[in-house]
């Protein structure tokens, strides 16, 4: 297991950017019978979620988060040394989406770019990455940004995925300077890359007549190759398999306990996952802000959009010394990060326009 | 383990359906309140009372309570060998 420690480098901002539609779990009558429609919504703690436009993609809204990000903290895009972007919904196959958005963000040239493909682990991943450059001689800022527009890459006549996901995007600036020591742990088991995936549209299987053809299996749920397939019962078995004991090993790797915990800012999977992993953890749920409620499952963007609509408020969450971070899904991939939130400036929630 | 109290523990992952249905050979995905809610319920159950954690393919290969009963002790069994 990889376990990482940083010194010197920290979180200086976060901001998220999310689409104005609402789409209400309550309005799912065409897929799930109305006798059980508030059964879900209570078990799974998602009640409303937000969908992007057709058009809208999810560099769109981390540009818009990126935007607020810069105004509200008077950063010059030329201080930028590198921009990182997260994301399964890019914008093309080829060429990569960060350059799109070096480009969009007025940043300079000599400014290092990539994309990165993770899914719900994708931020504590992507921390580690920006942290790591931002160690380096040479690199000051890092801009990650995280965004995801799962709307567009689900079925709506699936039940496993559609009263789950939501769109997303955010913008977190990374930087040296004197901030506390942080740590990450990173795991990675493709013996289970099948339990979400789009079977077609990558280079294995290329899209083609048959991965567009709709398919409805036993449990009543129609979807194509060209869409999320999610085995709910395999997710829920990797996450209390690997969850709980990758944040227990972390915490033990830095010398803290369970109690010295501030902020525990989960992957907003969903809410019967979570609270199982906070029972396993004896975490008190004053610790735990959600915001899946209204926003549903932004995979790699829920962590950072939590902190923005639940921590914007100072007065809320204020042991911010110590925030865990946990991120787990597609890959499979899992992650922990350990950092302190103390010096770092938490936008407002934007509506993208 | 006794399959009494794993009926029981299965049973009381339900919230409309009377405890008295439940018996070894209960199919239970022929329960009216069956629904893969339920199931990751009984995932987190034999977590925390067996501490045996199931797969979707248990649950799906598993036709009866006593189906997943041998599953779970045969797994109990497993982890008394390896002491």
């Amino acid at each position: 297991m990889a376990h990482i420690t940083f010194k010197g480098v920290g979180i200086k901002a976060i901001s998220a950017c999310v689409p104005p539609k609402i789409i209400y779990n309550k309005d799912l009558g065409y897929l799930i019978p109305e006798a059980e429609i508030e059964k879900v919504i209570h078990s799974i703690g998602i009640h409303q979620r937000r969908y992007t436009e057709a058009g809208v993609c999810s560099s769109d809204l981390c540009y818009q988060a990126a935007l607020k990000l810069f105004d509200d903290n008077q950063i010059d895009p030329a201080s930028i040394d590198g921009l990182i972007f997260i994301s399964q919904t890019a914008d093309y196959k080829v060429p990569t989406t960060s350059t799109i958005l070096q480009h969009r963000l007025g940043i300079s040239q000599a400014c290092l770019s990539f994309d990165v493909n993770l899914a719900c682990s994708g931020y504590v991943y992507g921390l580690s990455i920006a942290f790591s450059f931002a160690s380096q001689m040479g690199v000051k800022r890092i801009l990650l940004l995280v965004g995801e527009t799962l709307s567009k890459i689900i079925s709506q006549k699936d039940k496993a995925t559609v009263p789950l996901f939501g769109d997303a995007g955010t913008a977190t600036l990374i930087e040296k300077g004197d901030y506390p020591d942080s740590y990450f742990s990173l795991n990675s088991d493709g013996s289970g890359a099948n339990i979400m995936e789009i079977p077609y549209g990558g280079a294995r299987h290329p899209s083609c007549v048959k991965s567009f053809e709709e398919t409805t299996d036993e449990d009543g749920n129609t979807i194509s190759g060209e869409n999320i397939h999610m085995i709910g019962m395999d997710v829920f078995n990797f996450g209390i398999r690997t969850v709980p004991s990758d944040i227990n090993q972390l915490l033990a790797f830095c010398n803290k306990r369970t109690e010295d915990i501030g902020v525990m800012v989960y992957h907003q999977a969903n809410r019967f996952m979570t609270n199982f992993f906070s029972k396993r953890l004896k975490l008190s749920p004053e610790k735990t802000p959600y915001s899946m409620d209204r926003f549903g499952n932004t995979s790699s963007a829920s962590v950072p959009l939590t902190i923005v609509t639940e921590m914007f408020d100072s007065e809320k969450y204020t042991q911010r010394d110590c925030v865990v971070m946990s991120g787990f899904g597609a890959g499979l991939s899992w992650g922990t990060g350990i950092l302190s939130l103390t010096n770092t400036s938490i936008s407002e929630l934007v509506e993208y326009k | 383990m006794e399959i009494k109290q794993f009926i029981a523990d299965f049973a009381a992952q339900f919230d409309d359906t009377d405890p008295e249905e439940f018996k070894a050979e209960t199919k239970f995905r022929e329960i009216e309140e069956w629904s893969s809610l339920i199931a990751l319920s009984v995932i987190a159950m034999t977590d925390e009372e067996y501490s045996v954690v199931l797969k979707g393919e248990d649950i799906r290969n598993a036709q009866t309570v006593q189906d997943l009963y041998l599953i779970v002790n045969s797994r109990i069994q497993i982890d008394k060998l390896n002491g």
